[in-house]
């Protein structure tokens, strides 16, 4: 029953996005075939290239044109480049989500540990010391993060390389930037999450058995205390996702929010099209997935 | 804390105020000082252009603040409307607005104001529209879950019997019950505008040159990090002091208000 009613919710939810981004380019202000080409552009390539979009249709069926299209993996084709924007998003996607997920690894491995610590000195000036570093952090923008570090750590210390992506260490600068913010709301969710979960009757119980201090944290306490740090994964992964455009920016990193960037740049529309489309995507299917996951985590709610 | 934050707020309007009385200028140039460090005459440095940086913070702090503040109060207004609606009446009325709702917080973070702001181009007015566009999402669903809890109080089913009409009841009778709430929130948004806004215009969409942002003040600072490291410093770390110290307030109105926040 859950299933069936996240799904339909879901199905809404992507169609909305279909058709918000499809409406995005009607939003041009003027002739957007006139932005996109420039006034010097003939009048025969204005006609081809409101043709080639289907700008010349009605506009119902030009969504169905667009929707018919996206099924067959179709996004047309790059202004600029003059390729199809599928082989562009095919070599930028990977890119952000290896990006992507070495951050998550970043904020899991930092926030959880960090966390913990925090609850289990709960009170004490170590707790204290952790909460404000971490809620003051967490408000740090990534366009200021980001030059901080490579200010610090490529510039002044040398470890590591400006930006681009020729060497393998490239990537750590932009991961910490992305991941940092992260590590701090996990610090604090982990830190709230366990703290209740210390209260409970069970973890005395397990304590008056005589279990180590260790088994009944690591155990019996964080098993609880998990949930509804998934479901801040899940949600995080959304400004994960779209820090990646500044982010991705400032490094130099060829993933698909500098993609985003550049296109807005030459003013090519179904390229900003594309990758606002494939953000949001992702970002409604990883939802869905941690959604489902917490339900069949925890039995409580697999009912409801 | 508290007086931290009074402290930095107080600093940035009395430096504001100095700026307008000593006549600092944002826009003059000066070719013998480009990248120049903090100097007793230029406080902050100069930037590549030869401007001096202090002025154009200052010039900055304005128009975030002046897009911050709009920006609030259009999307409060629009989400607390479509909040209220949503909530007072539920079934479908509630179904199709949350729908709508869901929709927009399927672009995750600043994506869709990126969207917008690319496609209607450039520009204070049409970065005002990108960021109302998507702001008023908050509002909308926090005013509804308000409205919702509020909808059956005594006083709101008295009212209601006794003849009184919808916009009396949501505006004499619901709105001013979750005053608190929403201040508390407008407080924090004012703070997500100034990142948002910030973002927008380091990635080149926003407030356009000669006029002075934040922003674009730090997008021309990390193309200069390597020979004038002090100019993203300075301008990160006065971008900084003015969010924490919002955020600050926020966390004091909300302690003070009692409202209990949704983890965001």
């Amino acid at each position: 029953m859950f299933l069936l009613h996240r799904s339909a919710r879901f199905f809404t939810v992507v169609f909305g996005v279909l058709l918000l981004t499809f409406l995005l380019i009607h939003l041009v202000p003027g002739d957007p075939v006139e932005v996109m080409l420039g006034e010097s552009a003939s009048s025969a390539d204005r006609e081809a290239l409101r043709a080639e979009l289907g700008l010349n249709q009605p506009l119902l069926q030009q969504f169905g044109i667009y929707l018919n299209k996206l099924a067959h993996g179709d996004f047309g084709n790059s202004i600029h480049t003059r390729t199809p924007i599928a082989e562009l998003i095919k070599t930028r996607y990977p890119t952000t989500l290896r990006l992507a997920m070495l951050s998550l690894c970043i904020g899991l491995f930092v926030g959880i540990p960090l966390g913990i610590y925090s609850a289990l000195k709960s009170g004490r000036w170590q707790d204290i010391l952790v909460t404000i570093v971490s809620v003051r952090i967490s408000a740090v923008p990534a366009f200021w993060l980001g030059p901080v570090l490579m200010l610090i750590f490529a510039v002044w210390l040398g470890w590591l390389p400006v930006s681009g992506m020729e060497s393998n260490t490239s990537i750590i600068l932009p991961a910490l930037t992305l991941g940092f913010g992260l590590s701090a709301i996990l610090t604090r969710m982990t830190r709230t999450s366990l703290l209740e979960v210390l209260n409970e009757d069970y973890i005395r119980t397990a304590r008056a058995k005589g279990l180590s201090e260790r088994v009944v944290i690591l155990r019996h306490a964080m098993r609880a205390a998990l949930l509804p740090i998934i479901t801040i994964v899940g949600l995080q992964m959304g400004s994960l996702l779209a820090g990646a455009v500044i982010t991705e920016t400032i490094f130099s990193w060829d993933g698909i929010g500098r993609l985003l960037v550049e296109s807005i740049e030459r003013r090519d529309y179904p390229v900003t099209q594309a990758c606002v489309l494939i953000v949001a995507l992702s970002y409604v299917a990883v939802n869905l997935f941690t959604d489902v996951m917490y339900r069949l985590a925890d039995p409580r709610v697999r009912m409801t | 804390m508290r007086l931290f934050s009074y402290a930095i707020l107080g600093l940035w309007v009395l430096a504001v105020v100095a700026g307008y009385l000593f006549q600092l200028d944002p826009n003059t140039i000066n070719l013998n000082v480009i990248l120049q460090g903090p100097t007793t005459q230029y406080w902050f440095g100069a930037d590549d252009l030869g401007r001096d940086i202090l002025a154009r913070v200052l010039s900055g702090v304005e128009m975030s603040v002046l897009v911050a503040c709009i920006v609030t109060i259009v999307t409060m207004i629009f989400g607390v409307l479509v909040g209220m609606l949503a909530g007072f009446y539920g079934g479908r009325v509630d179904s199709v607005l949350m729908q709508v709702t869901d929709i927009f917080l399927a672009f995750p973070g600043i994506l869709l104001a990126i969207a917008f702001a690319a496609v209607l181009g450039p520009g204070l007015g049409n970065l005002i529209l990108a960021l109302s566009l998507t702001g008023w999402v908050s509002y909308a669903r926090l005013t509804r879950g308000q409205t919702i809890s509020l909808r059956s109080r005594q006083h709101v089913l008295a009212a209601e019997s006794l003849g009184a009409g919808v916009p009396r009841l949501l505006f004499r009778h619901i709105l001013p019950l979750m005053t608190s709430v929403l201040v508390v929130e407008a407080a924090y948004s004012l703070a997500s505008v100034m990142i948002a806004e910030a973002s927008l215009s380091f990635l080149g969409l926003g407030i356009q040159a000669p006029d002075a942002s934040w922003g674009a003040m730090l997008r021309d600072a990390v193309r200069f990090m390597l020979v004038a490291p002090h100019y993203v410093l300075i301008v990160g770390a006065c971008l900084m002091s003015l969010i924490l110290a919002i955020n600050l307030a926020g966390d004091y109105l909300r302690d003070k208000l009692d409202v209990k926040r949704e983890m965001e």
